[in-house]
């Protein structure tokens, strides 16, 4: 009896000790005036991918991470802070993005983070700055040709945890198995082994995929539409008003279309006038 | 916190049941051919020993994701599929067995080397010496560290996450970058393991006391 | 073939050898730290000071029963709300010290009680003090007790190390993965290169640790 006693005690005191932890959240950090703190330190933090292909990847040169999104965020924070203002990238993963901001080391997500309504009970978003749309990746001469394919017992798809494309396959295939790997190189590893019969996420990274594996295509075409919105703390409405505005600026100067021909010019299956703005 | 296990409480439960059926073949197996390895090295015959001296180090030194991923991405392209549950369950048998064979074995050579020269004077073969007088000595000093390796296994069946092996942790990942509640979900998961592994060290406490 | 002539660029592997250096020195500062806590935790856990030993009981009970994968997300965004922002490098070793320690405190109370107790009661009826019968007399056999297991232990810390990739960790393990994202064939030959470069450190370890035991019996 006693020892039953002694392991509730346990039990009851770690629930305790974790509360503790989560409960004394000071919001020091993120409540502050982001644009305020910047202007004083001259320097904005964004949190961006690098393991993605042409959105923010790491080159093993110079240790230094490169890609659409780190250009752009580099234009938008000279918009904001003037030339000199200094663009700090840290890297993120899409289940550690959310945290980090939340915790105020990170000032801004630009990490192929789509603006969804769950989302937007979260964090806040700037209005997008890249239209993506979901597609498949599949073995060319595969017998799938769109999405409504994988709609039946046995079909297995392949995802990336965190990402929303998965509960997008869960709408319009939800007979089909869903798997979630860890990161993108695996997640196409085991679509090389046979683990599943296609690939989902946004087609922007699925076309830089498709590059390295030439024996891999994408197939039906985009299946939902995905805009990419940098995510900031809620109660920043400053903050959001001149992204927006610094967004608009480096559309209108042509340095947008820039960057974008620069990434995805070269890429087969990317339509960059399409993409322009 | 309340509204996690309220929302997602059947992923929970499925993740839970993954760990715990998981944990149990990887237990058992690991038990088994970690004491076996254990004996081979401990044995006579050089053959023998070189075999599991090379097994052991071999496993033990290398991380388990490394193995695991070596099952989910490689068998697959030579000889059969194999899946997340499965691939994860063998990785984590195989070098969890080399833990246990390491631990074990330093119990045996921890048992007086005159029990067996005394065994084996009354008339005993070397398996009977060693099956009833060194082993039940050698499992006597080992039952602590055994304890630890296998809360050990029970944690290290994390990395079925790697693997979509449908595991707590992974149901975790799941569900914290579903609900965007990171701290919340992992503390739930986090009680969801305490509550296979705290019982397990108590009842590893208690045998060390009994048989002390 | 061609894959793995392409994966093992000098660029590739001076990469590789970077993590491996984040690994060995967080290893390194992490076993330091957690073999004197644990000492000490293991230590006042057997002895059974009131009040005092079973809070440190408790708290070990805890964090050893945790996945360290857990320990380190606690560490790393839990701390921001108590007004703490360390870099996943210090919170990989916080993260670690106090994981590690919680482990070697069960090493370090069991061996000690392994240690026969007419030891103990023979160095008292020869006028030692507690604290001199257990550092003379007790301590240097439990050691000797200890040694694998806790070379098991810290074998599992260093490749434990590859976990805090989670928290963007430049380790081994983080590095590999920025390379094989470079490009998907390379998965197989990093996580085999990956799976050399640790064992080589580990067994090296492991033999360090059969040379001491040698010694010592």
């Amino acid at each position: 009896m006693k020892k039953f006693f002694r392991l509730v005690s346990v039990i009851i005191s770690s629930l305790a000790l974790v509360l503790v932890l989560t409960a004394c959240g000071s919001k020091s950090l993120a409540d502050q005036n982001v644009v305020t703190r910047a202007k004083r330190t001259n320097t904005i933090t964004w949190g961006v991918k690098a393991d993605t292909k042409l959105f923010g990847l790491m080159d093993v040169k110079d240790s230094h991470i490169k890609g659409f999104e780190v250009d752009m965020a580099r234009a938008l924070t000279k918009q904001i802070l003037g030339p000199k203002g200094k663009a700090e990238f840290v890297q993120v993963t899409s289940s550690t993005r959310v945290p980090l901001l939340k915790n105020g080391n990170i000032d801004a997500i630009m990490a192929t983070m789509t603006i969804t309504p769950e989302r937007l009970k979260q964090v806040d978003f700037s209005r997008s700055y890249f239209d993506a749309g979901q597609s498949l990746l599949v073995k060319k001469g595969s017998p799938i040709k769109n999405v409504r394919d994988l709609n039946k017992k046995g079909a297995t798809v392949l995802g990336v945890v965190g990402s929303n494309s998965v509960q997008n396959v869960a709408k319009f295939a939800p007979k089909a198995k869903v798997l979630q790997l860890s990161d993108y190189a695996q997640a196409m590893t085991a679509l090389k082994s046979g683990q599943g019969e296609a690939l989902t996420t946004d087609n922007g990274i699925l076309a830089g995929m498709s590059v390295e594996n030439p024996g891999y295509v994408l197939t039906g075409g985009a299946f939902t539409k995905e805009p990419y919105g940098i995510a900031i703390n809620k109660n920043q409405p400053e903050f959001k008003h001149d992204l927006n505005r610094a967004l608009t600026k480096v559309e209108q100067s042509g340095q947008y279309n820039r960057i974008l021909k620069k990434w995805f010019g070269n890429v087969p299956g990317m339509n960059v006038k399409e993409m322009e703005r | 916190m309340i509204a996690i296990f309220h929302n997602y409480g059947s992923l929970l439960l499925q993740g839970f049941g993954q760990t715990l059926l998981c944990s149990v073949i990887a237990l058992i197996f690991s038990l088994v051919i970690g004491s076996m390895f254990a004996i081979f090295e401990t044995t006579p015959i050089k053959f023998l020993r070189v075999i599991a001296r090379i097994y052991i180090e071999v496993f033990r030194n290398i991380p388990l994701l490394v193995i695991t991923m070596f099952f989910y991405v490689v068998i697959p392209m030579f000889v059969t599929k194999i899946n997340g549950f499965t691939a994860g369950t063998i990785g984590l048998t195989i070098y969890t067995s080399a833990f246990i064979a390491e631990t074990v074995r330093s119990g045996i050579n921890s048992v007086d080397p005159g029990q067996m020269e005394g065994a084996r004077a009354n008339g005993l073969s070397w398996w009977q010496s060693m099956q009833h007088i060194v082993l039940p000595q050698a499992f006597r000093y080992v039952i602590p560290p055994l304890g630890n390796q296998f809360i050990n296994l029970v944690k290290n069946s994390s990395v079925l996450a790697f693997v979509a092996g449908f595991d707590l942790m992974y149901q975790g990942n799941v569900i914290a970058s579903d609900s965007l509640n990171t701290m919340s979900t992992y503390i739930c998961i986090g009680i969801l393991y305490l509550i296979i592994t705290l019982p397990l060290s108590y009842w590893m406490r208690y045998l060390e006391k009994k048989l002390a | 073939m061609k894959d793995f002539i392409n994966a093992y660029s000098w660029i590739n592997i001076h990469y590789l050898l970077q993590g491996l250096w984040i690994t060995v020195a967080v290893s390194l500062v992490s076993i330091v730290g957690s073999y004197v806590l644990g000492s000490i935790l293991g230590i006042v856990r057997y002895v059974n000071i009131k009040v005092i030993s079973p809070v440190v009981g408790l708290f070990i009970d805890i964090i050893r029963n945790l996945p360290l994968l857990l320990i380190i997300f606690f560490t790393y965004f839990g701390l921001p709300n108590l007004g703490l922002r360390p870099s996943s490098v210090w919170a990989t070793i916080l993260a670690m010290t106090v994981f590690e320690s919680t482990m070697i405190a069960e090493i370090v109370r069991s061996g000690i009680a392994a240690v026969d107790p007419g030891q103990m009661e023979g160095a008292r009826a020869n006028g030692l003090s507690y604290g001199q019968a257990m550092y003379h007399i007790v301590l240097p056999q439990a050691m000797k007790k200890m040694i694998p297991a806790l070379v098991s232990q810290f074998i599992s810390l260093i490749k434990d190390t590859s976990l805090a990739t989670i928290i963007v960790l430049p380790d081994l393990m983080h590095n590999a993965q920025i390379v094989y994202g470079q490009n998907s064939t390379y998965i197989l030959p990093m996580f085999l290169m990956i799976a050399v470069m640790y064992f080589i450190v580990c067994y090296a370890l492991s033999l360090l640790s059969r040379s001491l035991d040698r010694r010592m019996s």
